[in-house]
């Protein structure tokens, strides 16, 4: 099969949706599994983290925070000359691009080991510093040195968000614990991982029929954009990767984390710092559009990519 | 009924769920001495807002307050917040029965 079978799971959702059945995973079922999904990505990474020298992930985790604010930097006069979007909207959307979506991310990785395809264990420490630096560029671009800014609001809702809060938790438990220490817990973070992600998606699939209506007001260039702009992004990530010598996995990932557009902190972040921005449109891209084109078209295209260009840097 | 009734105001805030901790201060800051919030779901001149996920899910604040304190309520929140947020607020008249827990803040 060309795409990971776990994905069926938001197409069952999606047509679930679109036929108006009456499945529905109460609100907190989702909160539950997205705290899940992130202490169990959090940890496997931190795992995999203490089998090296953190030291040495300080200059790539530069450079890629670096490469990465290219991606808002990039996407917002396009946005906002093309487009013709307000500047907040164009600002908004163009963070949500920057920042990264982390069951994209999950569904990445099992893509890769369903292929035995190895990967740098410790890509999940960029996906955690990729979130917030293209929302803080998103917020700079929609006010441009205004005053009235709410940094501080920014910064609280982001950092002390769950997505950080338990995706660096989870890290620095899985690190401090190391394999041996975790592995009591294996059973129900790693074990369970995939059931859990297809609980996940099939919601995903759910919540993302529910936003076809605002995909019908983001109208056609954002459509385009919302399909193109990730392609670009993936074809970012792993000319980044090439230059820091990962893996033809770890540049898959790490194309994906540039191709992912953020729909759950961004989101709340924006609605916080810019509330003058339309959430239909930045929402209606990154989820309605940009979401299932990685699932199902850009996750295989970024890893054939990362197989034909590797070491062309 | 022998227990004296009062009247006090009922103010009804229906919003999105994000605006939760900044109108939770703005209440306190305003005087409001308690609030109710529920989750809530519905249809508006935002769409359908099915509390499926963060970005969709509306709450409903209830603030039994004093005449003032519900005026200041509506006027702030009103300014800050409903040229770019959904949120709906009413508000009507109740009869409590301890109305010393409802009035505004002292001074």
């Amino acid at each position: 099969m060309p795409f990971e079978p776990v994905i069926l799971f938001f197409v069952l959702g999606l047509v679930a949706g679109i036929v108006r059945s009456d499945l529905k995973l109460p609100g907190v079922v989702y909160e539950a599994l997205s705290i899940f999904l992130l202490l169990a990505i959090g940890l496997k990474g931190g795992v995999e983290l203490s089998r090296h020298n953190v030291a040495d992930l300080a200059l790539p985790a530069l450079v890629i925070v670096a490469v990465a604010l290219l991606i808002p930097l990039a996407a917002f006069p396009v946005l906002q000359r093309l487009g013709r979007l307000p500047r907040a909207d164009a600002a908004s959307i163009a963070a949500h691009y920057g920042s990264v979506s982390v069951v994209t991310f999950a569904v990445a990785s099992s893509y890769l080991a369903s292929r035995g395809e190895p990967a740098e264990g410790y890509m999940v420490v960029f996906l955690a510093l990729l979130e917030l630096p293209a929302l803080v560029m998103g917020v700079a671009l929609a006010r441009r040195g205004a005053a009235d800014t709410r940094w501080g609001k920014l910064f609280h809702e982001v950092l002390a968000g769950k997505s950080i809060v338990l995706l660096g938790g989870g890290l620095l438990i899985g690190w401090l614990a190391g394999p041996e220490g975790i592995q009591p817990l294996d059973r129900v973070f790693f074990d369970l991982f995939k059931g859990m992600l297809a609980f996940f998606l099939l919601e995903m699939g759910l919540v993302v029929a529910g936003r076809l209506a605002d995909l019908r007001r983001a109208g056609v260039f954002l459509a385009v954009f919302a399909v193109l702009m990730p392609l670009a992004g993936g074809l970012l990530g792993v000319l980044t990767a090439n230059l820091l010598d990962f893996s033809v996995g770890g540049a898959m990932l790490l194309a994906t984390l540039y191709a992912s557009a953020s729909y759950i902190a961004a989101p709340a972040a924006m609605r916080i710092a810019v509330p003058e921005a339309n959430p239909a449109l930045s929402i209606g891209a990154s989820l309605g559009i940009t979401f299932p084109f990685n699932l199902l078209v850009g996750v295989p295209t970024y890893h054939w990519l990362a197989s034909h260009l590797a070491g062309v840097i | 009924m022998n227990l004296p009734l009062s009247l006090r105001r009922l103010l009804t805030i229906i919003c999105e769920a994000s605006l939760e901790p900044e109108l939770v201060r703005e209440l306190a800051r305003l005087g409001a001495r308690g609030y109710t919030i529920t989750e809530a779901r519905g249809q508006g001149a935002h769409g359908l807002r099915d509390g499926a996920w963060g970005a969709s899910a509306n709450i409903r604040v209830e603030v039994l307050c004093d005449e003032l304190t519900a005026e200041a309520i509506v006027d702030t929140l009103h300014a800050g917040y409903s040229a770019n947020y959904g949120m709906v607020m009413f508000v009507t008249d109740v009869a409590v029965l301890r109305p010393d827990k409802f009035r505004g803040a002292p001074g």
